[in-house]
């Protein structure tokens, strides 16, 4: 009896250590695994009526921040936000992971793209920015969210901000150059011209959550060369669905 | 491997107990009385609170199913949510194809006010438990504007375990957004606009509201005033896994 039960003990004690080299492989697995993921990313435009331009996606380390609420906009920033142009910001990403224009284009309103995103070490936040048109200097933003360890699908919406760059006068003027007043384009085709211009001053200069757009109902004339039943919307206006494989 | 190996025959074990459990099994020596097919219910109550200013929210239609969903984001919208998005008629989503069981709204959730709503499902197969959730109200005083619940997964709520959360407002795209009295059919249309109308003169995509501008906010021919402008989000809910 008591041979038996030693022998019983034995056997435990060796089943536990075999347990305990086992789970200590799969941790070691595991946080292997969280230094370069393979993520599968979507964006889908959720509003009725706003384009999205080029979309910049990227996976970086925590000191990288494409935008910072409360601090004004970088000059790369300005380029996205007034004029959708993404390449002063991917090329300040010098060692991040990134996705450029994944839409190949304009994401049109209820729209989504997909794409693949691989990871390297050290990578672990992403973040995602898109010109909003017609707006003067309006983007969707995401700003460090921590990419899980555990995959999964996880997904989330984004809001819209305002760069502080440029006037929102909203009037379509084609100026898309940084500096330059007015709004590129209205690529929906449903906006009006002759409007006199709702602000001529942007007094908050620091990037910020966008106060919408005001729109009118007359497409020749009034404040604004937005149709106010067409180019406004509510926050949210983007969902991000991230799988982590 | 010891340890899996001997839990690998106490599965097979208990799947052999089972299956003897059975009570059909017309072979077993020891005569068992028929026992019928074994049924399952799971409830759910959910309290939904009305977070606008001046928005009913139409009767709602509450359902379980185990696919599909109600709408989707850049598709079109249903006949069914069409129905319930332009006249607040929730009949045809609770009719659904992918509906196991439904339950609608007493009748017009008014702003501030909270309703409460059971829904249950009873059936023989574990494998054909509810496994989602859904629900939808239109926002009365608009052309084209729900809210509501899709698809929630609670196929993992332990009976008294809660879900909170909040909604935000869609646009079914199949109405323009007018604001024009004879289209609106809450109160604010003066009780006489216009419902439902199969023919979609917007988008026919159903996307996130933009919210109404309304008279005082520079759509001259709107009948809605600054009061029915909503922001998201719309819905306080609370689902809670009742049995």
């Amino acid at each position: 009896m008591n041979t038996l039960l030693s022998h019983a003990v034995k056997k435990t004690t060796k089943i536990k250590n075999t347990a305990l080299f086992l789970s200590t492989a799969l941790l070691f697995c595991t946080s292997t695994l969280t230094l370069a993921q393979e993520l599968d990313i979507k964006v889908t435009n959720l509003t009725q009526g706003i384009h999205f331009t080029p979309i910049l996606i990227a996976a970086h380390d925590g000191d990288t921040q494409l935008f910072k609420s409360g601090e004004m906009a970088s000059s790369q920033l300005q380029m996205m936000a007034e004029g959708g142009d993404i390449s002063g910001l991917s090329t300040m990403l010098t060692s991040a992971d990134k996705v450029e224009n994944p839409a190949m284009g304009l994401l049109a309103p209820t729209m989504s793209t997909s794409t693949m995103l691989s990871t390297t070490d050290g990578n672990m936040y992403l973040s995602l920015v898109a010109m909003m048109l017609p707006t003067n200097d309006g983007f969707i933003g995401l700003n460090r969210w921590k990419i899980p360890t555990e995959a999964g699908t996880y997904s989330f919406t984004v809001n819209a901000y305002d760069a502080g760059t440029e006037a929102n006068d909203e009037m379509i003027t084609g100026g898309g150059a940084p500096g330059a007043a007015g709004i590129p384009a209205a690529p929906g085709m449903n906006a009006g011209t002759g409007g006199t211009g709702v602000t001529m001053t942007e007094s908050n200069a620091y990037v910020h959550i966008h106060r919408g757009s005001l729109g009118d109902d007359n497409l020749t004339a009034g404040k604004s060369d937005l149709d106010n039943t067409v180019h406004r919307w509510l926050n949210p206006v983007a969902r991000i669905t991230v799988t982590v494989n | 491997m010891i340890s899996i190996n001997k839990k690998l025959a106490l599965t097979a074990l208990s799947t052999l107990m089972l299956s003897a459990c059975g009570g059909s099994s017309s072979s077993s020596k020891v005569m068992m009385p028929e026992m019928p097919d074994p049924m399952f219910t799971q409830s759910y109550q959910v309290t939904v609170t009305n977070l606008t200013y001046a928005q009913p929210m139409s009767p709602m239609a509450l359902v379980l199913h185990n696919e599909g969903q109600l709408w989707t984001v850049g598709e079109t919208a249903s006949v069914a949510l069409e129905n319930l998005a332009e006249s607040g008629d929730n009949s045809a989503v609770l009719a659904e194809s992918i509906v196991l069981s439904g339950q609608g709204g007493a009748g017009l959730l008014m702003p501030g006010m909270s309703e409460v709503v059971d829904v249950s499902y009873t059936f023989t197969d574990v494998n054909n438990a509810p496994k989602m959730l859904s629900l939808a109200t239109m926002l009365v005083n608009t052309n084209d504007a729900f809210t509501g619940i899709n698809a929630l997964a609670v196929n993992n709520l332990s009976v008294g375990e809660s879900i909170s959360l909040t909604t935000s407002s869609y646009d079914s795209g199949t109405e323009k957004n007018s604001e024009l009295m004879a289209t609106i059919p809450g109160p604010a249309g003066g009780g006489t606009g216009e419902g439902f109308n199969a023919e979609r003169n917007d988008t026919d995509k159903v996307a996130m509201h933009s919210g109404i501008v309304s008279v005082d906010d520079g759509l001259m021919v709107s009948i809605l005033t600054q009061a029915h402008r909503f922001d998201n989000p719309t819905l306080a809910v609370m689902v809670t896994r009742t049995e």
